[in-house]
């Protein structure tokens, strides 16, 4: 039906989802392609953590014959997927990056893995991450970092780098993500990929293990604006499991994908995001995708959000304090790694947990649990955890302003392209300061995306854009990525991953 | 008032159940200090009269039916677990009576 | 046994002399709802170890809780029946410190917006004056799992080389309800406490919200005791401005006698350190039932910092008015008016009423009378062999009855087998010892042991006869009138007939051949 590549693994999701319902592929066919990209590129990228080929062959074919007996079968049925290992998945290994976790085998799914099973997509493997989600760059992760196909000296964005880097890479079509200050968005900026984090509540936590419970979002991860669409549209949904998920239909991202529409909407400019600490050509490609959009018949204006200068600050104290509690299970009592202290005779439960905790977590985690306990002390939590609250509160009361004038904002999504490994290990706060742009978001709760913008002219490194919509808007996010996706496409020549390089030793067939 | 001393640093690592090693510690002191200025930047924003927020999305009264649910079976519950005795997670002695 | 130095103690009567106690009560309270109370496993007392766990009550990565409605329900109906404010909004949070029976390492509990808060409960004592117990609170929250301590010496956790955690129990929906300073009780601070814990605990019942079962642990106190120089009487305005003194918190106080003894106790000891120059440690102390003394725990330091935060994996409880009024209209009597009527209906006097109560048998006499038993039999009979032999097995009658499986209806029937004519009263005792026996039902032990009141007036007649034709002396003076003496005939007519016979019916009987 559609002009399938020879290489499967070069094809949109959309496009496998047509020629599997036409049965002009099979589902095993396609997953079978992913598993043989994986071995021939995946030591060298190290996207994954864990492969199941196995699994997702049984997957594949158990589709493949629901579909063989006329069975009516969801959009995406049959198209393999990456799982990020931060979701539980029942019977295969979830660390989330984390030594503390080795080897932990849940005895239950995620409400979202529950729902691409039912979806019917093989899931393929469970990709890398900072360890429990904290870091840019998934140099916190304590199996390794994983590499921009880009660029193997550098980071592929984080948390979610795993994902990102098994898109570019074309190790699988689609991917998982969560986003709690940006860990979907950064990374598909820094790949050229597309990734979205949906309104809060609008996807389910259950199962997702928790870092910051009131700013993490599960979304879809695609390279193009309408293969997420598709996946959004399978993760999403009420789950009563969940007690913060909202109970509505998913918007309807996939028709706003579709028709890619953005004539007569007012799309606005946040002054505060976008100036200082901004790379040149990310600037640049940012200000022509503006234009772009300006040129489909949007109406583009400036808007101000003041309080976002304070974001990163009350990011940095909300994000620690929840997580300090909600890491506090890794124990070592019920499941996970426990490590007797040195030179203890008989040790107690305590200086076992203390000692556990210290030899599994690594020195991030470690970092952001002192802050987040410190931050909610008694004496302190006023100063620290009680003002960020109030700032979150002032950053949402920006957002309902903004939304008063308009109906999407727009902002560079990161303020560089991808940095070497290793460049900001050292220095905490400059690998904060890769969430600026992100973080107002996930404190509000407001949806966002980001698609590729271009290529930098200083290093030829992907940039991204990213669209913020209202709460429960996600729909717009869509409408106005299709639109300049297209555009840009159209610019382009072609698909902008077209131009990565090729992964050294692989002829990898480009797409027809 | 945003700086943090060893002691403190050392409190905390307590109250977190992580026992750091000297020089964790003495590198943690200085990283954190670095942070805690930065963040310190919550208490210069105009929030005078401000409801803090605690959760992103409005809603209220998320409840369940008090209708039992399967539960997940001793031993899947106990297989995950570094030790186990008489279909229980064996754990180290306890020093406090709670 | 850990050995442990005895503390030295005051006389209480001295003690009260010389001190003013002030008291502080929280009491847990485990709900009996189906499910825990942010899952949905079941709850059901003495299940197979770690079998009605799950993801969330086991606090495994990424599980979330979600709140159990009729949990809710349940924390707004006892704050109701406590005459407290219900919350228009107010929030779960998380208290965190770790602990090995605690699966998150923090307790999801409510700190500083309760769902109920600033009541009250009126407290009958033994002599029928009222005692009014203010209360701060009632918040919802979850109980932890349960260890055995293995290896030390019986099952204590000092000493034990390693615990074994059963998390059945982790996550049950508690609701602790916290008084305020209990002032002015003086010298009956001890029995004020006990008093509160029983009326708290007939409200819970008649909400029918828990099963209130202290020695099973669904019931539990902590008793908060202070000491102030005494100044006046318990209720002056002199007193009453003394500042507090510094409090120790009794833990593990799981029977109503132990509350009493244990508020005692800690009046005897606090005032021994007083009263010698010392000051008293802030700080929790363990109730040990079998000694009857408390012995130090944790000393509550600054290291104890909860880091009290809103949960964000709950959204806020806001009951609408509406709801709080539907709940309002499902409340049972107040036990204190229902107390009231059920005195008047039954006909007893106030000190018949306060037996009844002290024997902690309302419940049981209502339920007798409910099966058609008149009130004063079912006093009699509750209150007789069932109470003594529950008071010299230390155990409320409730318990004691429940366990033996001696029920109103048991009651019920044997009045009637006594009203029907079927036994006389000591009949009936000889029946009541075979019932508590376990022989069976009333009717059943009475067949089986052939009690029966002899109706067959011919057999009555004959030995009638055969006494007067033997006493002839006594007869003569019945005939004479001394109508009294027909008591040794009476008497000799039921050993004839072996006790089996209506000593009324034989009595008129004798009469009416002798007149």
């Amino acid at each position: 039906m559609t002009d399938l590549p020879t290489d499967l693994t070069r094809a949109t999701a959309a496009a496998l989802a047509d020629a599997l319902a036409t049965k002009a592929v099979s589902s095993v066919e396609v997953t079978q392609a992913h598993l043989d990209r994986i071995a021939a590129v995946d030591g060298q990228v190290h996207a994954y953590l864990h492969v199941d080929a196995e699994g997702a062959l049984a997957q594949a074919r158990a589709i493949d014959e629901r579909r063989g007996a006329g069975e009516s079968l969801s959009a995406l049925a049959g198209v393999p997927i990456a799982v990020k290992d931060v979701m539980t998945t029942k019977g295969l290994p979830t660390t989330c990056g984390s030594k503390i976790l080795e080897g932990w085998i849940p005895p239950y799914d995620a409400t979202v893995v529950t729902k691409l099973r039912e979806a019917g997509l093989p899931i393929i493997g469970k990709t890398n991450m900072d360890e429990f989600a904290m870091g840019s760059s998934t140099e916190h992760s304590a199996y390794g970092p994983s590499r921009n196909p880009w660029d193997l000296e550098r980071i592929p964005g984080g948390s979610g780098g795993g994902s990102s880097s098994v898109l570019a890479s074309f190790q699988a079509p689609l991917a998982t993500g969560t986003d709690t200050g940006g860990s979907i968005r950064q990374p598909a900026a820094v790949t050229a990929t597309v990734g979205t984090k949906p309104t809060y509540g609008g996807v389910s936590r259950y199962g997702l293990v928790a870092l910051a419970s009131s700013l993490d979002q599960a979304g879809p991860c695609g390279r193009t604006v309408l293969d997420t669409a598709l996946l959004h549209a399978v993760m999403g949904g009420h789950d009563p499991m969940d007690s913060t998920s909202i109970d509505a239909p998913v918007p309807p991202v996939v028709e706003a994908a579709r028709a890619a529409d953005v004539r007569g909407m007012r799309v606005g400019v946040v002054k505060e995001l976008g100036g200082k600490g901004y790379q040149p050509g990310v600037r640049a490609r940012f200000d022509e995708s503006v234009a772009l959009l300006e040129e489909l018949g949007a109406e583009v204006v400036e808007v101000s959000c003041p309080n976002f200068d304070y974001a990163l600050a009350a990011y940095y104290l909300i994000l620690p304090s929840e997580a300090s509690s909600n890491l506090a299970k890794f124990d070592a009592m019920r499941y996970g790694l426990r490590v007797l202290p040195d030179g203890v005779d008989d040790p107690s439960a305590e200086q076992v947990m203390a000692a556990t905790r210290d030899a599994g977590f690594g020195p991030e985690v470690k970092r952001r649990i002192i802050l987040g306990t410190y931050a909610l002390s008694s004496g302190y939590y006023d100063a620290y955890y009680g003002s960020a609250q109030k700032v979150r509160a002032l950053i949402a009361q920006d957002f309902a302003n903004a939304y008063e004038q308009v109906d999407v904002l727009v902002s560079p999504t990161a303020p560089t392209t991808a940095f070497k490994l290793g460049d900001k290990l050292e220095d905490p706060m400059a690998m904060y300061l890769n969430d600026i742009a992100t973080i107002p978001a996930n404190l509000a709760g407001v949806p966002g995306m980001s698609i590729p913008s271009g290529l930098a002219d200083e290093d030829g490194l992907p940039a991204g854009i990213q669209i913020l919509a209202p709460a429960t808007k996600d729909e717009r996010l869509y409408s106005v990525g299709a639109a300049l996706e297209a555009a840009l496409v159209d610019r382009w020549g072609g698909p902008i991953l077209d131009r990565a390089p090729e992964l050294g030793g692989v002829a990898a067939a480009k797409g027809a | 008032m945003s700086s943090l001393s060893r002691e403190d640093v050392a409190h905390l690592a307590g109250l977190a159940r992580i026992e750091l090693s000297d020089a964790e510690l003495d590198r943690m002191v200085g990283e954190l200090s670095v942070i805690l200025e930065s963040v310190a930047k919550v208490q210069q924003a105009p929030t005078d009269g401000v409801a803090p927020m605690s959760h992103p999305m409005p809603l209220t009264n998320v409840t369940r039916p008090d209708v039992v649910r399967p539960s997940l079976g001793a031993e899947a519950a106990l297989a995950g677990a570094p030790e186990a005795e008489m279909q229980r997670f064996s754990v180290p002695r306890i020093l406090d009576e709670d | 046994m850990t050995a442990v130095a005895t503390d030295a103690v005051m006389d209480y009567d001295e003690a009260m002399a010389k001190f003013d106690p002030v008291m502080g009560l929280e009491v847990h309270v485990e709900l009996h709802t189906a499910t825990k109370m942010f899952c949905g496993c079941p709850t059901g007392f003495g299940a197979e170890p770690n079998s009605q766990v799950c993801p969330v009550c086991l606090g495994l990565p990424g599980a979330l809780p979600v709140v159990n409605e009729k949990a809710v329900e349940s924390a707004m109906r006892i704050g109701l029946a406590l005459n407290c404010e219900i919350a228009e909004w107010c929030r779960f949070a998380r208290k965190n410190y770790f602990y090995p029976d605690m699966p998150k390492n923090f307790q999801t509990s409510q700190y500083d917006e309760p769902i109920a808060y600033g009541g009250y409960l009126d407290v009958e004592l033994e002599d029928g004056s009222i005692y009014r117990v203010e209360i701060e609170r009632a918040h919802m929250e979850e109980d932890t799992g349960k260890s055995l301590h293995i290896g030390g010496a019986t099952g204590r956790i000092h000493g034990a080389d390693h615990s074994l955690v059963d998390y059945n129990r982790a996550g049950i929906p508690l609701i602790e309800i916290v008084t305020k300073p209990m002032v002015g009780a003086g010298e009956r601070a001890p029995e004020v406490a006990k008093a509160y814990v029983s009326a708290l605990r007939d409200l819970l019942r008649a909400l029918d919200v828990s099963d209130v079962k202290m020695e099973q642990g669904s019931m539990r106190c902590d008793a908060n005791v202070s000491l102030r120089p005494k100044v006046g009487d318990p209720l002056s305005s002199e007193q009453l401005a003394v500042p507090l003194g510094t409090r120790t918190e009794t833990k593990n106080v799981n029977s109503l006698r132990s509350v009493e003894r244990a508020v005692r106790y800690e009046i005897s000891r606090h005032a021994a350190i007083l009263d010698a120059g010392g000051s008293v440690l802030q700080e929790t102390r363990h109730w040990h039932e079998d000694t009857g003394i408390t012995t130090s725990g944790r000393v509550k330091s600054d290291a104890e910092d909860y880091r009290y935060f809103p949960e964000p994996d709950l959204v806020p409880v806001a009951p609408t008015r509406e709801m709080v009024e539907a709940l309002r209209a499902t409340l049972p009597e107040p036990p204190g008016q229902r107390r009231k009527r059920l005195q008047s209906d039954w006909g007893y006097s106030d000190l018949e009423m306060r037996d009844v109560m002290n024997a902690g048998a309302v419940e049981l006499i209502e339920e007798t009378v409910a099966a058609g038993a008149s009130a004063g039999a079912a006093k009699k009979w509750w209150l007789g062999e069932p109470s003594r032999r529950a008071n010299a097995e230390g155990q409320d009658i409730v318990t004691y009855a429940a366990a033996l499986g001696f029920t109103p209806a048991h009651v019920a029937e044997l009045d009637a087998l006594v009203t029907s004519g079927r036994l006389n009263d000591s009949m009936a005792r000889q029946v009541l010892d075979g019932v508590l026996a376990g022989e069976g039902t009333p009717t059943a032990v009475a067949d089986a042991r052939g009690l029966e009141l002899v109706k067959d007036d011919g057999a009555l007649e004959a030995a009638v006869d055969k006494v007067i034709e033997t006493n002839p002396d006594v007869a003569a003076k019945i005939r004479d009138g001394k109508v009294q003496a027909a008591g040794a005939l009476i008497g000799q007519v039921m050993k004839e007939m072996k006790g089996q016979a209506d000593a009324g019916k034989a009595r008129e009987l004798i009469l009416a051949k002798l007149q």
